[in-house]
């Protein structure tokens, strides 16, 4: 239909900068629900330090965060490529999808690996929101991102493991029913290769011993609800070991791929956010009587993180595509996180820039979704393991570690 | 009894001041289109009462070749089924004929039951004309309910509605069929689920052209003229003050010398 002669005049709407066409509806539906959640929402989290309970709920209850457990088991059946477009939303929303992004990478072991009873017993109470399965424990203090190195012990008894060690930047431990956990069943001493003899486990935190499970949370500089956890005797069932016993670092290298195409996705979103903002401070802004955005000295490098930004993003499909297609996407995975927390931080490093001392502010909120895109430099990997990957794994370089 | 739904795609409300009246003269706008807001509450009480009353549901909407967004939008919130019409079966595009349009393509859906009960949001967000539904009422031959806030039940025939007018609320009752406007106190719309989005990205909506309706509604009236007015010069006031009070005061002061209050 042609529109009739009546045009109202609204409000103008903030700047939309265009980062991605792919999905709309689902894109428009994310963020339907994320304006149910402003900045003034995440604010607050931030200052109390609190967990976002009723986002998190939210977001289970419209399918969203069960989107990757497959359709016969109450899920959305989705393809990573759409599952990364939702947790891109919600950080380009000005929220932080950090919160519950592992609800689902970190079910795609049980989903791949999972028996059919354990897949059964679990992934549709996941998948209704009923349960929470948003923890991973897998680095400790000593083993840092050398993760075969591992002390955490799981001793075979009977039908049950009893679990000893430690484990550290366990995120979201408080807030989940369900942890899975890697633990070392056969001692490094005793395997030909490092990489074998890693387990791993379904542990149920609801009701665990107190005596044998103590989670202790870290203050960090972002609302990220990271903790460490003490195991000291702790009983899981057999029944809850994923798949082979140790066959675990292979089944979490598996996941890897995924967990690095959504946090890209994330860091996406992160730089969408902050090239909006910089744009529409820069063009709104007047200082000596014309707006900032004026200058090339501010318009460049906005200008350049949005074009970094762009490129990152191709690499994040490329390495989705690949994904779904079921081939090989190792380098394109770990690329799109490089490329695209890179992008995402120089594009909150511009964005800062550009409010000034306005940026410190806490109302603007540029502060705090900074301290939160910084993360993904480190997290879930290093970049620098990234390129010692490339290096070794693509390029064929000697390995330097 | 069955319901059908007529919705319709318009820009996105935050969009609109950019349409542009070339745009809007061509029919080719940039806007992000969107299922219209007013037509999601009539979608939202059809799911409603297919929950309620065990019927099915079919959103209908007419519009250009392949413009679906507004449908899938239905589908993914819940009906069960869409039909596309396509604008070129009518000449021209104004309401008599769009109406008699959607008219012949009720009477033709088949939803395995009697279609007994249409609904519409009260009003689009771009035309705001306010008068499709109860054109296709008058095509029908059926009764007409306009700004209804609940549907309090259908029982022996007959529905029974609440419809708010100025200063008040009326309980009605009607017997079947009956094509109903929605007001939007009558619901809160679900958002589309997940899997609801999935759902309709499979579904392929049919699309009726001249050939199938078998009619040519002919538009009455032309456009002559197109304008957009210009946005108002607003100026921005800041009281500052001490106090609650004295701010309130400045307010009020203000206001009365603008002769507002």
């Amino acid at each position: 239909m042609s529109l009739p002669a009546i045009i109202y005049l609204m409000p103008p709407s903030p700047t939309e900068i265009d980062t991605n066409p792919h999905y709309p509806e689902l894109r428009r539906a994310v963020r339907q629900l994320c304006a149910r959640f402003p900045s003034e929402y995440w604010r607050r989290l931030d200052a109390q330090r609190a967990y976002p309970v009723e986002f998190v709920e939210t977001m289970t209850a419209a399918g969203f965060l069960g989107a990757l457990i497959p359709e016969a088991y109450g899920g959305g059946g989705a393809t990573l490529a759409e599952a990364s477009v939702i947790l891109e939303e919600i950080n380009r929303s000005g929220g932080n999808a950090g919160v519950c992004h592992a609800q689902m990478y970190v079910m795609g072991a049980l989903v791949r690996h999972g028996s059919d009873e354990q897949k059964e017993r679990w992934l549709p109470p996941l998948a209704e929101g009923e349960l929470r399965l948003q923890a991973f424990g897998v680095t400790e203090p000593t083993a840092g991102s050398d993760t075969t190195r591992i002390q955490t012990r799981a001793v075979r008894d009977g039908d049950e493991y009893i679990i000893t060690g430690q484990k550290i930047w366990t995120s979201r431990a408080e807030y989940s029913d369900l942890m899975l956990l890697l633990a070392r069943t056969t001692p490094l001493e005793a395997v030909k290769k490092r990489t074998e003899g890693l387990s791993l486990f379904l542990v149920d935190l609801r009701g665990a011993d107190e005596r044998a499970l103590t989670i202790r949370p870290l203050e960090t500089m972002i609302n990220h609800h990271t903790t460490e956890i003490f195991f000291d005797g702790l009983r899981v069932p057999a029944a809850n070991r994923i798949g082979g016993e140790g066959m675990g670092f292979r089944y979490i290298l598996d996941g890897m791929n995924a967990e690095r195409i959504l946090i890209a996705a994330e860091s996406i979103g992160d730089g969408g956010w902050f090239i909006e903002r910089a744009v529409a401070y820069a063009n709104e802004r007047i200082v000596f009587d014309r707006p900032i955005g004026q200058n090339q000295g501010v318009q460049f490098p906005i200008a350049q993180a949005y074009t970094h930004l762009r490129a990152a993003d191709l690499m994040r499909w490329h390495a989705a595509e690949l994904f779904d297609g079921g081939k090989s996407c190792g380098a394109e995975a770990n690329m799109a996180k490089m490329l695209a927390a890179d992008a995402a931080w120089e594009a909150a490093n511009v964005c800062l820039q550009t409010h000034g001392g306005f940026g410190f502010a806490r109302e603007h909120d540029v502060e705090r979704k900074f301290r939160e895109a910084k993360l993904y430099q480190i997290a879930p990997v290093s970049n620098n393991l990234v390129l010692s990957y490339l290096a070794q794994h693509v390029l064929g370089l000697p390995r330097s570690y | 009894m069955n319901v059908a739904v007529l919705v319709k795609q318009t820009p996105d409300t935050a969009e609109l001041p950019k349409v542009t009246v070339a745009e809007a003269q061509s029919g080719e706008l940039q806007a992000t289109m969107v299922i219209n807001p007013w037509d999601e509450f009539a979608v939202e009480e059809a799911i409603d009462l297919s929950d309620r009353f065990g019927c099915e549901t079919v959103a209908i909407s007419m519009g250009r070749e392949g413009e679906t967004d507004a449908l899938k939008h239905a589908l993914a919130m819940g009906v069960d089924a869409a039909v596309h019409v396509d604008e070129r079966v009518i000449d021209g595009g104004d309401e008599w004929a769009t109406a008699e349009a959607l008219a012949a393509t009720l009477k033709m859906v088949d939803t395995g039951d009697q279609v007994e009960l249409v609904l519409a949001g009260k009003m689009s967000v771009d035309g705001n004309s306010s008068v499709i539904y109860a054109g296709v009422a008058c095509m029908l031959g059926w009764d007409l309910l306009v700004n209804v806030t609940r549907i309090v039940d259908i029982v022996d025939g007959k529905l029974i509605a609440e419809q708010a007018f100025e200063g008040g609320q009326e309980t009605v009752e009607v017997p079947l069929p009956v094509v109903i406007s929605v007001a939007k106190e009558i619901n809160e719309p679900r958002y589309p689920s997940f899997m609801g989005i999935r759902k309709a990205s499979r579904v392929t909506i049919p699309t009726l052209g001249s050939d199938d309706l078998e009619i040519r509604p002919s538009s009455t009236t032309r456009w002559t003229d197109l304008d957009k007015p210009e946005p108002e010069d607003v100026q921005v006031r800041i009281f500052d003050g001490a106090s609650v009070e004295e701010k309130v005061t400045q307010l009020a002061d203000a206001l009365m010398a603008e002769k507002v209050i």
